[in-house]
């Protein structure tokens, strides 16, 4: 796979750095979710890029991974509420797999809080964005993500 | 690489007025595989699309893409632009640079254009990898199995025949009919309940498109959207239908005597039995468990009195295996079990407390009181009738949290009927808030007011014996004081909960049931009959309480449900579906247990490999039609043999990597 090795989220410096935050929403809740934060004019920081997922449960913890070596600052993983994942238990096996892998994350000694799992419901536009905010100001808190981010 | 085209839309000032939309083009030009990009004031227009085409035909465009708004809103309308150009529709990404750039971050310029490059960088990182997609196409059964011959079945059924579809209708009980053709009048327009679902019950038995199972239960369901097989179970009548003229003879000399369920224990049958004079179809069954020929070993009264000798004490349980396209589930519901929580009523402790299924049953002129209302204790008239509204609805604490609808509605029309046949009697009503909210319901709980219903905004909090008088005491919250009456029968408006089996229904079937057991729509709102599960459709009370003329409505709408995908000749599948690669499976099956719609099989392939002998193993595989593309099997796979189409590993590590720059 082509990619590039450029690094930005890590290098630049002091107050110039912003957080990259990766977001896999799924397609039925939290994207549609995002979707009316816009629609409602509801405004977030733009460090978060959002990727879409058809369910939460699609989201291999691969991926994640991935997007902290590529040097992401922020993962957040976003679906449908239990009980009313479009593809009823989908959002159930998230909870579990994303739980056992931020376990995982501490056990390594990374920080837990970089991966937020967080239930949008389509309805949930103010949620949505009140969320993106409260991860990059935790996120700023924390500085950039070197520990796994291939430098 | 295929060679991408990006088209950048300025939505007018949505985008453009935040984004510098010829800046992203000119940037997004240089993206790997972008071999022509450009911007456009509204890609969606006529001229917009015009763009597209153009530009396909003219730089031998493979992959598109385009960045506007949400594919929520726009995915389908450019899939069409591409097939119109002659290219695989799944050949297209979208990146959303208004909802989730420009309307949110209006104020921070800078930052969302660097957004907007990185979202469009995205989209060309995954349109590179996009493969092209191919629904697929499945032949359709055209017939519909209806599970629940209640008015939701029967309607549901009727509508489904009358549109020249086959229909099976599968009712548990010995007659169809459910729970409305036990009630006596309905509301508020006091049309009696008989008279106009009996000839439906009719209707339904002679529809020549209708096949009729009554005393049968549905045990097994296997396949997919168009194409299910269904498992019913004839239970034994140990009367032959074939041959039964439906004469009465057996069921009037039949030496037994039970409390009859049908009316709720208030009268007694024999073992052999119809459950009421106009059930459908008017034949009897034997009830073994209470049949003397099988308990004591000696009678066969029936079998020797019966003119037609359908009587056949060996009859066995048959099976039947039908293919359906469709399935409509109308299980409807059964009666809060008040007895087992309510110890203030009594915990059903006092004849002279019931329900109002079984005030319903006494007050019809078919009923075992033959439509007098009396005490269950003495038969004698009563005069005082106290009604307990909310009784399992809305008690968070013991019952359920939600309103069962109906029940101050009938309770209405019962204070109205206890006014009507008993000149002089007093009538209270016990409620918490009076729910009216159907058409002409208002109307009617005024008139019964008029006629002298008391009504006591309060709790009850006790009901005890006191000689042949019951006591209620209760509080009237309105005046702010306690009351106490002596009546002489009480009431209890019971609230609906699902029909015992809902559960096994719903595991039968694979459909969700929510926290109160009703199954659960695929939307509240707007796929109300609709569940998640595709070709299965709910209609009645299985879905949530509600009263008739709701009950019909849904059922109708099932109806045209079932006949807007039976009436096609074909079904397109989703291609978004998953897909093992055989090569790759080691068996374990570990993807199947995740899959919510059972989609996932093992099955035996056998492998040749170059140099070695054929040997056979078992990989998983997944049925397209059940697939709903979820993707949850992709993560438990741990060989990473499957994948899932239009969202592969391939496509979404590209699109963090493409993120992460």
């Amino acid at each position: 796979m082509s990619v590039n090795e450029r690094d930005v989220g890590t290098t630049t410096e002091g107050a110039a750095w912003e957080p990259k935050i990766v977001a896999f929403l799924c397609n039925w809740c939290s994207y549609a979710g995002a979707d009316l934060a816009g629609v409602s004019r509801v405004k977030y920081p733009a460090n978060v890029r959002i990727i879409r997922v058809p369910c939460s449960s699609r989201v291999n913890p691969q991926f994640i991974l991935r997007a902290f070596e590529r040097g992401a600052d922020g993962v957040l993983v976003a679906g449908c509420h239990p009980g009313d994942c479009h593809y009823v238990t989908g959002n159930y096996f998230t909870r579990r797999r994303l739980t056992l892998f931020k376990r995982l994350l501490e056990y390594v000694g990374f920080e837990p809080e970089r991966l937020k799992v967080r239930w949008v419901s389509a309805s949930e536009g103010q949620r949505f964005a009140e969320t993106v905010k409260e991860m990059v100001d935790g996120i700023k808190h924390l500085g950039p993500q070197k520990r796994i981010a291939r430098l | 690489m295929p060679r991408i085209g990006v088209f950048v839309c300025w939505c007018g000032s949505n985008i453009g007025g935040v984004l510098d939309c010829p800046a992203i083009a000119q940037e997004a030009a240089s993206f790997p595989g972008v071999v022509f990009s450009t911007e456009y004031k509204y890609v969606c227009s006529d001229p917009g699309q015009k763009l597209i085409v153009d530009a396909i035909k003219e730089h031998r465009l493979e992959r598109v893409v385009v960045a506007s708004c949400s594919p929520r809103l726009h995915e389908e309308t450019f899939r069409q632009v591409l097939r119109r150009s002659g290219l695989n529709p799944y050949f297209l990404e979208m990146a959303n640079l208004r909802e989730h750039c420009s309307w949110v971050h209006p104020d921070t310029p800078e930052q969302a254009q660097r957004k907007a490059v990185d979202l469009v960088r995205r989209a060309a990182a995954k349109a590179a990898r996009l493969e092209p997609l191919f629904p697929g196409k499945i032949p359709v059964v055209r017939r519909c199995l209806v599970i629940g011959g209640g008015i939701a079945g029967i309607q549901t059924a009727l509508d489904v025949a009358d549109a020249g579809l086959e229909v099976l209708l599968v009712e548990r009980e010995p007659t169809i009919g459910g729970n409305m053709v036990k009630l006596d009048k309905t509301f508020p327009t006091l049309d009696c309940s008989a008279c106009i679902s009996t000839p439906k019950m009719v209707a339904a038995a002679q529809h020549p498109n209708i096949k009729l199972y009554t005393y049968a239960q549905v045990e097994e369901i296997t396949g997919y959207i168009g194409n299910f097989k269904a498992r019913i179970r004839q239970k034994a009548r140990f009367v032959d239908h074939a041959k039964c003229t439906g004469c009465g003879t057996c069921w009037t000399k039949c030496p037994v005597s039970v409390p009859d369920d049908f009316n709720l224990g208030l009268g007694e049958r024999g073992a052999i039995h119809i459950p009421f004079p106009q059930a459908v179809p008017n034949k009897p069954v034997i009830d073994l468990a209470h049949c003397r020929r099988s308990t004591r070993g000696k009678c066969g009264a029936c079998a020797k009195l019966c003119p037609a000798g359908a009587i056949d004490y060996e009859q066995k349980d048959e099976f039947i295996e039908a293919e359906v396209g469709a399935i409509v589930v109308a299980t409807g519901y059964g009666l809060f079990p008040w007895e087992k929580v309510y110890g203030e009523y009594g915990y059903g402790r006092f004849p002279d407390v019931i329900t109002g299924l079984m005030f319903e049953r006494m007050v019809n002129a078919s009923g075992p009181t033959s439509g007098k209302i009396q005490r269950p204790s003495s038969g004698k008239e009563p005069r005082t009738v106290v009604f307990i509204q909310c009784v399992g609805s809305r008690d968070e604490a013991r019952g359920k949290e939600y309103c069962s609808r109906f029940c101050c509605m009938y309770t209405a029309k019962h204070a109205h009927q206890v006014l009507e046949k008993i000149p002089g009697s007093e009538v209270y009503v016990f409620y918490i808030d009076v729910r009216t909210f159907g058409k002409g319901y208002e109307e009617f709980y005024r008139r019964v007011q008029d006629e002298g219903a008391v009504y006591i905004r309060g709790r009850v909090s006790k009901v005890y014996q006191d000689g042949s008088k019951l006591i209620v005491k209760g509080a009237d919250t309105l005046l702010g004081e306690q009351v106490e009456i002596a009546a002489d029968m009480v009431v209890l408006a019971t609230g609906a909960v699902p029909a015992a089996g809902a559960a096994d229904v719903a595991r039968m079937i694979g459909i969700p049931q929510d926290k109160d057991g009703f199954f659960q729509e695929a939307h509240p709102k707007l796929r109300p009959v609709e569940t998640h599960t595709g070709g299965v459709f709910l209609a009645g009370t299985c879905q949530g309480p509600k009263d008739i003329p709701d009950t019909v409505s849904q059922a109708s709408g099932a109806a045209a449900k079932v006949c807007g995908l039976l009436l096609k000749d074909e079904l397109e599948t989703n291609p978004l579906v998953s897909r093992v690669n055989e090569a790759l499976c080691t068996g374990c099956l570990a993807c199947q247990p995740v899959c919510p719609y059972r989609a996932i099989q093992p099955v035996t392939i056998t492998e040749r490999l170059p140099g070695q002998p054929p040997r056979e193993r078992v990989v998983a595989r997944v049925n397209e039609g059940l697939c709903q593309g979820c993707g949850a099997c992709t993560v438990a796979c741990r060989a990473g043999a499957i994948d899932l189409k239009g969202f592969t590993n391939k496509q979404l590590l590209a699109e963090v990597d493409a993120l992460c720059l």
